[in-house]
Formats: structure tokens, sequence, C-alpha cells
């Protein structure tokens, strides 16, 4: 694997692959000095052009756990805001010598025109409503965790909310499906893109008619803005719709799993607290994190041979 | 200063009555001899158009030459050589340059710099509204009397319908036309792509075809009720090429373009995330692209206009969002459209010539037959020259062309502009 920007990018294989190779990076996490060499030597520098402190600590402890430096551009005090070109602030940090770009960006394929312009490898941490590739692994991780399976067939996983705007929604479609689960999408149709016929999904507007039946229950952050955008017509009709309630929990299978990828947005999507979950992988999401680019970043850039070695 | 003579010998001539094998000579600005090949013809320069077609020189309606305001990207003279190198001898500058041709003082500057750069004719279009704002009327009559007869407000749609209806009935009596970039743009607001299957898996924002589609109807409605002449701009769905149809089975005055890019491209080339393809009205389907190809075929379509849209590299270097839409046309047209729509040398040089001559009201020099004592504005042609397209050696200042690496086949050989060869051998002159 030379960049991950898109789940796409992946082999069924390899997306396996990185879950077993996740499987050891948790083992190193659980040493009392979580910290092998695997990456001394090699430079990862962050580029997030949009923030998000939780994804890019993340990548910044896995990438420190495995001993490479980091490097953390603050766009907001660079000189991209002093004219210089996206090309150019990628040239002269390439020149510095970095060996992997994690990059976040408001705008739709950066990380590909990036890759373009450097010998780096590139992880996609998020480019606009398109991909996040790394969250869908943390997902698919975060399940398997709980399943000990290593493919999701036979699963149904529901994805709640603004699948229209949501770069998680599109990597976990690619990656669930992948692995072999089912998926239905769970939204108004004002918050689903044109065509999602052609990615093999059903697709329908009645949570409540599918809480028996799920193995996850995914739900999306969604933002008050999409109100004034007119996708819904206020948020306490969409709570009402798409929201988790005690009453659709209770509602829920017994061993259905129940997902975010965080930030939540408390009284929207989730009206209830989720430590009053039976069934939340919302912590372990958080924790398969830094395991998950642990072992994306060993892939792209180890030799292979270091991963029992204390640091 | 007189111009030396020219011979083109060896070529076939292309006329509205047929094709015929002839020299052609051309002396003071003028063709004087359409001859029989191997007529004796002297001239001071002899220039080989053996397996041509030899045209009236190609009109382009729609060309961003950028001049004045964006120079950066191209100025009037790299633009027009840019256009005699894709055999153009007429192009229309659209009007969104900077300050807007929304008065006489930037109308005659545009023009005037056209002259200086001397290597086709400078056509300024003027805006319909001012600042192409869409709040007031330009001053159109005062455009009109300053030679302007395309009017426009491209990039922008005119939103309002009442302001367009007035625009309309207050255009009707001057003898010029009003040209309609179609686009709702509450529609395609932050809109990046064609609305498709492409931008569901991208999420971009998608530009429907209906926000053309509406437009083009209202439009269409408006000419009716107005009277007034209507040019459609660079159309790109299936539907505008149905609704222009009936527009003209009705007998309404309305005239209509395509661009090569929308003839030749499709959505799923934004998959590569390449800036390069991001152009407004967005590229369609292969639906769409046939629709518009019948459309040409069967006269629906008036002409092909290049949407020619330079920029400067850096701004091709943003992301898709960020990224302004545009890209080149005016090199590559003939070898873009010739092998796609497969049309008799005739038809061919009523699309890139004779219509839009006459849309643009420069029919009295461009777009005429070639025959003793008309303008010497010509093109030479050659249908089976196979060719591929090297941005670095493009004219145009800027290189942002779709089709870098791409095999196309047709190519200009010789451009005469005013009985000068601004062309020789696909070289400019100067």
């Amino acid at each position: 694997m030379r960049h991950l920007r898109s789940i796409r990018e992946l082999g069924g294989e390899d997306l396996v692959g990185l879950l077993r190779l996740t499987d050891h990076m948790t083992e190193i996490n659980q040493r009392p000095v979580p910290r092998v060499p695997a990456l001394r030597g090699r430079t990862v520098a962050s580029l997030f052009f949009e923030d998000s402190t939780r994804t890019r600590l993340s990548f910044e402890t896995a990438a420190k756990r495995l001993s490479a430096d980091t490097m953390t551009f603050n766009v907001s005090t660079s000189s991209v805001n002093k004219g210089e070109s996206l090309r150019d602030t990628i040239a002269t940090i390439t020149d510095m010598g970095v060996d992997c770009f994690v990059v976040r960006h408001r705008s739709v394929g950066v990380p590909w025109q990036i890759s373009d312009w450097t010998t780096a490898s590139v992880v996609n941490a998020g480019d606009g409503a398109h991909q996040h590739p790394t969250q869908a692994l943390v997902d698919c991780y975060t399940i398997r965790e709980r399943t000990h399976a290593e493919r999701m067939d036979g699963m149904h996983v529901a994805i709640v909310g603004d699948i229209k705007h949501s770069r998680v929604a599109r990597s976990n479609v690619d990656a669930f499906g992948m692995l072999g689960a089912r998926v239905t999408l769970v939204a108004p149709p004002t918050l689903l893109p044109p065509d999602v016929a052609h990615w093999g999904v059903a697709t329908t507007q009645d949570l409540d008619g599918l809480l028996g039946e799920v193995d996850v229950l995914y739900m999306l952050r969604l933002q008050s803005e999409r109100m004034a955008q007119g996708h819904v017509p206020s948020l306490r009709e969409y709570s009402e719709q798409y929201g988790l309630t005690r009453t659709r929990v209770d509602r829920l299978r017994g061993d259905a799993m129940v997902m975010h990828p965080g930030p939540m947005n408390r009284g929207v999507e989730m009206q209830i607290d989720p430590s009053d979950l039976k069934n939340s992988m919302i912590h372990r999401q958080v924790a398969n994190g830094v395991s998950v680019r642990m072992a994306v970043l060993f892939d792209l850039l180890g030799a292979g041979s270091h991963l029992g070695g204390q640091a | 200063m007189s111009a030396a003579s020219v011979l083109l010998r060896g070529g076939t001539v292309v006329n509205r009555d047929g094709e015929r094998a002839a020299d052609v000579r051309v002396e003071g600005g003028l063709v004087t001899d359409v001859a029989a090949p191997g007529t004796r013809l002297v001239a001071d320069v002899v220039l080989d158009a053996a397996g041509c077609m030899v045209s009236s020189g190609f009109v382009d309606l729609h060309a961003h030459l950028r001049e004045p305001g964006k120079e950066e990207a191209e100025t009037i003279e790299t633009g027009s050589r840019a256009g005699a190198i894709g055999g153009y001898t007429a192009l229309v500058a659209m009007p969104n340059t900077d300050p807007a041709q929304d008065s006489v003082a930037v109308v005659d500057f545009v023009r005037e710099q056209g002259k200086r750069a001397g290597l086709a004719e400078v056509v300024p279009s003027g805006c319909i509204t001012t600042g192409r704002r869409g709040e007031s009327l330009a001053p159109l009559a005062e455009l009109a009397a300053a030679g302007v007869r395309l009017f426009t407000d491209d990039g922008n749609g005119v939103q309002d319908p009442m302001l367009m209806r007035r625009a309309l009935e207050y255009a009707r009596g001057l003898g010029v036309t009003l040209a309609q970039h179609c686009e709702v743009a509450d529609l395609t607001r932050g809109a990046v792509m064609n609305e498709c299957a492409c931008c569901t898996d991208l999420g971009l924002p998608g530009w429907p075809a209906l926000a053309e589609e509406l437009m083009v109807y209202r439009d269409v409605e408006l000419v009716r009720l107005t009277g007034a002449t209507m040019h459609f701009l660079h159309l790109s769905t299936a539907r505008s090429v149905e609704l222009v149809r009936a527009a003209k089975r009705d007998g309404l005055p309305v005239t209509a373009e395509v661009t090569p890019h929308h003839l030749s491209l499709t959505d799923d080339l934004l998959a590569t995330y390449d800036p390069v393809y991001k152009v407004n009205p967005p590229l369609r389907s292969r639906a769409d692209i046939s629709a518009l190809a019948a459309g040409v075929r069967d006269g629906t379509i008036d002409a092909i206009a290049t949407d020619h849209a330079p920029h400067p590299r850096r701004d091709k270097e943003l992301a898709l969002d960020a990224a302004p839409p545009g890209m080149l046309g005016l090199e590559t047209s003939l070898g873009v459209v010739a092998p796609r729509l497969g049309l008799e040398p005739r038809d061919l040089v009523r699309v890139m010539s004779w219509n839009p001559a006459r849309i643009a009201r420069v029919d009295a020099r461009h777009g005429r037959d070639v025959a003793p004592g008309e303008p010497a504005n010509l093109a030479v042609f050659d249908l089976g020259a196979s060719w591929a397209v090297d941005p670095g050696r493009l004219a145009s200042k800027s290189t942002n062309t779709p089709y870098a690496g791409v095999a196309l086949t047709g190519r200009v050989r010789h451009t005469l502009y005013a009985g000068v060869p601004t062309v020789r051998d696909g070289v400019a002159t100067r």
C-alpha cells in the first residue's frame, strides 16, 4: 500500500489484513511502555486544513508509539494564508524530508492532488464529504473486536442520518459492503445523495421498522446548518424521526451495537446519554482509533520486521 | 502598406453550393480568383493546400480573452493568436472582464486591442446588466450604437424573470441578440459537477440538468412573449436540446451553441480530482453528448462555440471546489469536433463559420463563400491530420486544456485574416 486515500483503494484482503495488523497494535498499546521502534527515522506530517483535534491527536499518538517523528503543520499560521499555493506548501514540506502526509481538508480530492505533488505517502484523514478511510477501518475493527469474526457476512448495518454530507458514511458503505454486510441507509431523501442506487444498499425513512432486525445501528451527526439549508424542517422534527431515544433503544435486539463516529450532537441524533446504552461501541471506537492508525502507518512506512521489539 | 498576394494551391473549396477542387488567390484583403486546379495564377506567396478544405474562417461566439483584468491568464493578443491557430478569423469576446464590458469605453478598448493584435477580428459582446450583477440594464442602446450586436451576462444567467423580460423587450428594436448562460443559481449553489452517480460517490454538490433547462424554458417563453431574438450559450443537456428543437419548430427566433468539450468529455472525469475538468455548465453524461451531437446534426444547435476560458496554472492547482471553472478551446475545437460529429465538410463549416457569423452579425465580413470579391478571411484545414495536444506548445498564455496528450483528428494548416496569413503550416506567423 502506497497511499490510503479511499476505502476503494483497498481490496477485501487488504482490508482484512489491516484489521489483523491492528490486533498487533492493540497488543502493543496494552504494554506498560506502549512504544516500538518500527518507524524510527520516519517522519509523519499532519496537515489539517480543517480542525479536528481528535483525529489529529489519534494519528500523532499512533506515529509516536511507532517511534516516528511527527510534524504538525499549523494551517492557520502558515504561508497558505499568505498566498502560497497548496502545491508550493507540499513541495516545501516534502523537501524537509517527510515520509507521510496525514491530510484533512474541507475540499473533496485534496489528498489525491497532494499525492501527485509529493513522493511521500498520503493518508486521507477526511476530504470534504468524500472519504475518511481510517474512520471506516476503526469501525470495522470495533465490530470485529465484538464479533470475533474477520468478515461481516450476514450482518445488517443501518446507517442513520446525513448520508449526503458524510465522508464517514461513504467510507463505511464501501468498507461494510466489502466485508459482506448488508447496509441500509436511513435518512430523509433530502439527506441522501442523488444516486445511491448504484451503491447496492437499501434506503428507508422508517427507522422504527428497522430497529428489531439490525446488528449495528450507526448514528451520524446532524449539523445544525442543514436546517438553514432546507434539508430538514427543524431539528425537532429530525430528532423525532431519526434520533436515538430510550424507546428506540429498547426496541433494538439485545446484542445490537450502537455506534457513532463523534462528535455527538446531544439532543439531536442522540437523545439518550450514551453511557446509558448497554451496547454502545462509542468508547471502543475512540480507543481503537490509535491502534488502527498505527496499523495504517506501519503498513505504509514500515519495513515489516520491528513489530515485536521494545523501545 | 499593401499586403503580399497569396495563392492557396491544391485544396478543396467548401461553399454553400458544394465542394470543388480549386486554387484560391487572395490580394488586398479580398479573394481575387477561385480557379480550377492548374489554372495559371501568380502570387507573391504560395501556400500548399493539398489535402485540405478551404473555407471561410471560423467564427467563435464564445471566447474569454480575459483582457482587461486578467492578463495573467490571457491577453487579447495571445487569445487572438490561439484563435488563429484554431482557424478562427473572428472571436466574440465575452464581457466578464474587469471592468466588465458594460460601457462603450471598455467595448472600444477591447475592439482596439483586437485591431492592434491584428490576428483576428475581436468582436466585443456587451453585458445585459450593469456589472453582470443582474440588477439593472446595461446601456444596451448606447452599446448597440457603438457596434455591439451580442449581449450576455455569461458566467451568470439573468436570474430575475422580470428584468430578462425587460431586456428582451428593450433589445427588440435595436437589431441585437441577447445570449443567455442558462443556470438557475438557486439550484446550483456550491455545485462543482454534474448531479450524477459520480457526484454521489465523490460527495460533491451536484449541478442538476434542471437548473439549465428551467432557464431555457423560461427564455423560450419570454421570446414567444416579446418577439426578441435570443441565443442560448453552451447547452449541455439532452432536455435543453429538446426545448430548443420545439422552440424552433414553433418558428421562434432562437439559436443555440454547444462547446467541443460538451460533445466529447463526460462527468466521470471529475473522479480524477483534476480541476482542469471543472467547467460551467459541467461535463454531463454520455446520453447528453449523444443528444447534443444529434442536435448539431439536425440543425437544432446552430454553432460550435469554444467557451475558451484560460486560467493561470495556480488557479487550476486549487481544490476542485475552489478552482475556477473553464477550459481552453480555441486551438483544439476542430480536432475535437470533426471526428466526433462526422459531418460533411459543408455542415462542419456551417456550424464553425457560417451560422456563428450570422448569429454574431459579422456576416458581412465572415462566414462568406470563398468567391472573387469576398473578404479573404479563410481557414485551410486537413480533416485527416492526426496530432496530439501538448499544453506546453499552445499559443494561449494558459495551459488548462483537458486534451493534454489526447490524439485529435483534424487540424488547421493555414489561416488568413484580411488576406494575410496569420497561421502558416500550423504555426502562427507572428
